[in-house]
């Protein structure tokens, strides 16, 4: 049983700004169905430039639907450049705190804020693909890692799992925080970083292996799962050819799996351009 | 909590004590408080308590007294199984279990892959169910132990341990089952099978926790781990926890007297549980419907996690447990649920019940009345769903599973 503040019942038990804003100025998306949690953010802003309205919809556990509904809270109101300033602790603070276990359910409010920031100022979701990935189980790249351990002052693996789940899997790459956490922490913190440029256009080379890396981690294990499978066929400008295998290729639904799924997780994690094609084996 | 009532469907984490099994325990908390050990007829006069506890759970399991020893749990029974079983074939450096064990077994094995071991973990399919060709391929001429469990506590799927007991004998390998979930569920006749080893806890029993026991077949090479006194013939040292030890052989009794009704009312309830919950759109029954213990229930409720549906029923007052990721701290979902390859959409929102003898129809119709309107709610907050009913919509000829 988590010791969860009275606050944080408040907010999973009646969340406030639970939906979708019609017609949202910026709309923030992090997190997966695999992952465990995920957090959708729009928000619209009136003529002077203040979040007027600012809306959830969240995948998760109780703190993770608490953080998601104040955070909302937090941001009405505010301009653009204040509201980027919310950090994920001022979100646990908000709160009364947040069992350490659960920080990452703040860092997740901070995250798909900043990414509904940068989808208003027309920029990619969050520089999460730039970087090495450290925790291969959560997608957690080494800037993501650092970014977190200044912001909090975090020093050990435990609690760098804890705020951001990397290291939580299989487990495999805690050496590997640790190595950064002493690399982090022998060095000065970076200038103040000027707003990230805009993610520069993939090569095809840059391209077709994140396509393929995006297959084989968000799309093959769900389709494994129901028995079937997913192989690359081609990759033609922004046309990718797959084929589905197994019990997949029998579904009659299959023309839909793909359509949306396939398609939603290639657009969302490579590029919005990309069309995705069946062909029958 | 305490100004409701509680529905306590939880049963496979642990057991409300039954009245009876405590009012056997508390004199020996009071007066007689003698050491079985002791010559002396004060002394003396517990250890009959002791024996005829001794009788009661080798009555239950179906197996001679001397083959009972008591532990302090279930998962000190798993150690000291394997343990000594390796132990006692020093040449023999390969263990076979599966992925869907309780830890106490699992990670006792993943403990012993770092330690120069080779250790096979038998997968499982779709449904939970093991593959028997491929547990007999798995089996060597150098396997000291295979050690699979009677039934699992999360899914309730039974495994044919009878059968998989059979083929271990025959390659020389000892067979150790984790019966924790089984006992008092599904009839366990040890003496007519080639089991060596079995655990049971006492607190999935109506006992306290804080008592297991420890199966051993007659003849088969024992280590002890706990060394000191002569205790428990020498297999395991230390005083013996008496009224714990009293309590659990009165429980025994009542289990087996009990077992008829776990498998007819009990079972139906979860039917009806079960039935009642399948109701609701975009869920699904984890584990095989066909060979499954007559209390247990795991159901995924499809783009909802796991602990929301855990706090609202316990603001209800319902007890139940979920696979989720956020429920166990690892951050990963269920390693059973992974391990059948349930879909991440299903795993995180995996909620188990597991009913007892003390459940009542009453109880299970407040949980189909109040559950379901959970679930609802938590979906309208989830992005997902909004995602699945859109694409539901925008597809010709799509019907609602």
């Amino acid at each position: 049983m988590w010791e969860y503040t009275d606050k944080v019942r408040k907010y999973f038990t009646d969340p406030v700004n639970v939906g979708e804003v019609e017609k949202p100025d910026g709309v923030g998306e992090v997190g997966s169905l695999a992952c465990g949690d995920a957090l959708r953010l729009t928000f619209k802003l009136d003529d002077q430039g203040k979040i007027e309205d600012a809306r959830f919809q969240t995948f998760g556990c109780a703190s993770a639907i608490a953080s998601s509904s104040a955070l909302t809270e937090m941001i009405k109101g505010k301009t653009l450049d204040e509201a980027a300033k919310v950090t994920n602790r001022d979100i646990a603070d908000f709160l009364g705190g947040l069992p350490p276990e659960k920080m990452h359910c703040s860092v997740m409010g901070e995250q798909a804020l900043q990414a509904a920031i940068r989808n208003y100022q027309g920029l990619e979701p969050l520089p999460s693909e730039e970087g090495e990935v450290i925790c291969e189980c959560f997608g957690v790249t080494d800037q993501e890692i650092e970014r977190v351990a200044r912001g909090n002052n975090l020093h050990t693996v435990e609690e760098i799992t804890n705020y951001t789940k990397a290291g939580g899997g299989c487990g495999k790459c805690v050496d590997k925080i640790e190595a950064l956490l002493a690399k982090i922490w022998s060095q000065p913190a970076p200038q103040a970083a000027a707003p990230a440029p805009p993610k520069k256009k993939l090569t095809n080379i840059q391209k077709m292996k994140l396509i393929e890396e995006t297959l084989e981690r968000e799309v093959r294990p769900a389709l494994k799962a129901d028995g079937g499978d997913i192989e690359l066929i081609d990759i033609a400008g922004d046309v990718v050819q797959v084929s589905l295998r197994g019990r997949c290729a029998a579904c009659a639904a299959s023309q839909a799996t793909l359509g949306q799924f396939v398609q939603t997780k290639l657009r969302e994690f490579v590029s919005d351009e990309l069309i995705v094609e069946e062909v029958r084996p | 909590m305490s100004h409701q009532h509680v529905v306590y469907l939880d049963n496979n984490a642990t057991t409300r004590t039954a009245p009876e099994v405590v009012a056997a325990m508390l004199p020996f908390f009071g007066e007689h408080y003698g050491n079985p050990s002791s010559m002396h007829t004060f002394g003396g006069a517990v250890k009959a308590h002791i024996d005829q506890a001794r009788q009661q759970v080798a009555d239950l399991l179906g197996c001679l007294a001397e083959e009972v020893i008591f532990t302090s749990c279930g998962t000190e029974s798993d150690n000291a199984a394997i343990m000594s079983t390796l132990r006692s074939f020093p040449g023999k450096r390969h263990v076979v279990t599966t992925r869907v064990e309780h830890p106490a077994v699992l990670n006792f094995c993943q403990d012993l892959a770092g330690r120069g071991y080779e250790v096979t973990f038998l997968p499982v399919d779709r449904q939970g169910n093991l593959d028997l060709d491929q547990v007999a391929e798995a089996i060597r001429e150098d396997t000291a132990i295979v050690s699979v469990m009677w039934a699992n506590n999360e899914t309730g799927v039974v495994f044919p341990v009878t059968e998989i007991a059979q083929m271990a004998r025959a390659k020389g390998a000892l067979f150790h089952t984790d019966a924790v979930q089984a006992v008092g569920k599904v009839p366990t006749k040890l003496s007519e099978t080639a089991i060596d080893l079995l655990s049971l806890s006492g607190h999935k029993l109506h006992t306290p926790k804080g008592v297991g026991v420890l199966y051993v077949r007659k003849g088969t090479p024992f280590v002890p781990y706990v060394m000191g006194g002569h205790q428990e013939h020498g297999r395991r040292a230390g005083t013996e926890n008496v009224p714990y030890i009293v309590g659990l052989g009165r429980a025994c009794q009542l289990a087996g007297e009990r077992m008829l009704e776990e498998n007819t009312r009990v079972k139906a309830l979860r039917d009806r549980l079960e039935k009642g919950l399948l109701q609701v759109e975009a869920t699904m029954v984890n584990g095989d419907p066909a060979r499954r213990l007559p209390n247990t229930s795991s159901v995924s409720f499809e783009y909802v996690e796991g602990e929301s549906i855990l706090l609202m029923l316990s603001d209800l007052g319902i007890c139940a447990s979920s696979g989720s990721a956020c429920t166990s701290g690892s951050l990963e979902p269920s390693h059973v649920l992974r391990a059948m390859g349930v879909p991440f959409t299903a795993a995180h929102g995996s909620i188990r019940f597991s009913l007892s003898y003390y459940t009542t129809q009453e109880e299970v119709d407040y949980v189909l009345k109040h559950l379901p309107p959970i679930i609802e709610r938590l979906r309208k907050i989830s992005p997902f769903w909004a995602r699945q009913q859109a694409r539901a919509c925008a597809t010709p000829g799509y019907v609602q599973p």
